[in-house]
């Protein structure tokens, strides 16, 4: 997709931001710290990288973005209706009896979802098996895989980067969202991750990083993903837990409670001056 | 009898492959030992082993499925079973692909190697799955069968094959059919129902009882989900009395999902030939089927209590010690 430039991205992640902090209070629970991280990603994605048509969202050629932190559900119905897969009326129904929108992606139910996820650490051996498809078929489609960092404690996560560097799968790239902070508290306390970049560097996938809220830094690291050849890469992107909402930034706490009316009417004053 | 069932499955899938270029095969390591290698050798460009990653290659399974693959992912049944438990619950029940899971060394048949290896959970976890389709062939014919018709059937399924060779016990006039049980002998007193490696010798315990005047009807469950609930309600109804007869734990597999029929629909006596909750161990197969009670005399004596107990309604179980034993 083209024709939206860069101040137009960031402009569409801080309505993300504003929209994610309305579903999950009219929801009365939900995940908003690792919804709030991920929002120039996913608008760069839907908005300026991915191949895919809301009218046709099975065409088989499509890009495929795979949400593996399920947890950040809301952030990606946002962008999703935002893209017109559903309309945002919808998005009011987040985790109602009987919605589309489940807590977590629920694939059966939502259009747009390539995989139900929740359950996490599972999206990169997934990722694979839609990349391998599309090697067996001559597809040209490429593949995301966004996971978070606590995410990679998960085992399956290093089945995975072995896998897709024996298969050198180049049409699949990895966005780790590197918020630093995972549920009980920060990564480097719970369960060091560091040196991320080189541990999967040693798994022979290219690794780059980039600003996870700087949309053409991002841009800049998924041009530099699809232009490599013979190995999948990782995006190792920076970013801040609860980023735009400066009560709920960089804190465990804001991992997954419910907001009040107050912090509410604060949270969304603080991203109405955001917004540029 | 003669090829171990393992081989023909693996066989079955290479010429499933032949037919079909949508069909895809993972394995994690194990191709020598669940002959998926059959497959590798026919059509490499469409197999693909994992390594050992067990929970990895469900999920690339279920990936696969997206895009119209039809994914036959391999391994030792308990594999399957407890190590991708959550990856075949959120990609392949929850998300409802169609994945289909093949997993060898089903109860006790990976003898040699003891417990560790042996699979005596799995019909239980999996049936436990929302929208999986559960088979449990009893040879040959129905290993094919069940290798084609997974295919043919779009959702999950999940197939558990013996390592060992099996007698024959259907000829090429055997009409399969998924989630249809098949009455392989019939009789009034009592009704024998049983999957696997059982069934043979389920009919071996018909003729013996046939000698003492009981005329046990055999009816083999191949799919033990969804099960054939008319089947075993209209046998249940005419013989009065039922004995379960399987390669797997008491709890949770064939005995259970029989049982939750008829209480449902025609609550008879209902006895058991099934692991008595224990672990195999190493040994001969044999030998491990008789120490866990799972014998041609075992089904003949498990008939002859279940008999006894029609038109008692229960009152006898305590005498019978049925109470005590597992309680």
């Amino acid at each position: 997709m083209t024709g939206f430039n860069g101040q137009d991205l960031q402009r569409i992640a801080w309505e993300l931001r504003r929209t994610v902090v309305e579903m999950i209070y009219r929801a009365g629970s939900g995940h908003v710290g690792g919804s709030l991280s991920v929002c120039e990603m996913l608008a760069v994605l839907y908005f300026s990288e991915l191949r895919v048509d809301p009218r046709n969202p099975n065409d088989p050629d499509r890009d495929r973005f795979i949400l593996s932190k399920g947890h950040a559900a809301p952030a990606l119905y946002a962008v999703l209706a935002k893209r017109g897969f559903f309309p945002e009326s919808e998005l009011w129904t987040l985790r109602k009896i009987g919605s589309r929108l489940q807590g977590h992606p629920d694939m059966c139910k939502c259009p747009g979802v390539e995989m139900s996820s929740g359950s996490l650490g599972m999206g990169i051996s997934f990722g694979i098996g839609v990349a391998l498809a599309g090697r067996l078929d001559g597809r040209s489609y490429r593949v995301y895989v966004l996971t978070g960092d606590g995410e990679l404690n998960e085992g399956q996560n290093w089945e995975a980067f072995l896998v897709g560097a024996k298969f050198r799968l180049d049409n699949l790239a990895v966005i780790v969202d590197y918020n630093g902070i995972q549920l009980d508290g920060s990564v480097q306390e719970i369960l060091p991750l560091e040196p991320l970049c080189a541990k999967i560097a040693a798994f022979n996938w290219h690794v780059v990083e980039c600003d996870g809220h700087d949309v053409c830094d991002l841009r800049r690291a998924l041009d530099e993903a699809r232009n490599r050849r013979g190995r999948p890469t990782a995006i190792i992107a920076h970013t801040v837990k609860g980023k735009g909402v400066s009560f709920m930034e960089n804190t465990h706490e804001w991992h997954g409670k419910p907001i009040s009316d107050e912090e509410y009417r604060a949270a969304l004053a603080e991203l109405a001056e955001a917004v540029l | 009898m003669s090829l171990p069932l393992r081989d023909v499955m693996g066989l079955a899938l290479a010429e499933l492959g032949d037919r079909r270029p949508d069909v895809v095969v993972l394995d994690a390591d194990l191709s020598n030992a669940t002959r998926s290698i059959h497959f590798a050798r026919r059509h490499p460009e469409r197999f693909f082993n994992m390594g050992i990653t067990e929970a990895n290659m469900v999920s690339v399974a279920a990936g696969l499925a997206t895009c119209g693959k039809i994914p036959f992912a391999c391994t030792f049944a308990f594999l399957l079973a407890l190590r991708a438990a959550d990856q075949i619950r959120s990609l392949v029940s929850y998300a409802g692909l169609n994945v289909k899971l093949v997993g060898t060394n089903a109860g006790l048949s990976g003898f040699g190697d003891g417990a560790t290896h042996q699979s005596i959970m799995d019909v239980a976890i999996m049936r436990a799955m929302p929208r999986m389709t559960v088979i449990v062939p009893s040879d040959e014919a129905s290993v094919r069968w069940a290798v084609a018709a997974a295919a043919e059937h779009t959702g999950p399924v999940f197939i558990r094959v013996p390592r060992v060779p099996a007698p024959a016990i259907h000829g090429s006039e055997t009409r399969f059919e998924l989630g249809k049980g098949l009455i392989l002998r019939q009789g009034s007193d009592v009704s024998i129902v049983a999957c696997g490696m059982m069934v043979s010798r389920a009919l071996r315990a018909a003729e013996l009882l046939h000698a003492t005047g009981i005329e046990a009807e055999v009816i083999e469950i191949h799919t033990v989900k969804p099960i054939d609930t008319q089947l075993l309600v209209d046998s249940a109804t005419r013989t009065g009395a039922v004995v379960t007869v399987e390669e797997h734990n008491r709890f949770g597999g064939l005995f259970s999902a029989v049982a939750e029929v008829l209480a449902e629909h025609a609550p008879v006596p209902i006895e058991c030939v099934a692991i008595p909750d224990r672990f195999g161990g190493s040994g001969q197969y044999e030998e491990l089927l008789e120490e866990c009670g799972l014998t041609v005399q075992n089904v003949v004596e498990k008939a002859k209590r279940a008999l006894s107990r029609k038109g008692h309604r229960g009152a006898n179980a305590a005498e019978h010690g049925h109470l005590s034993r597992f309680i």
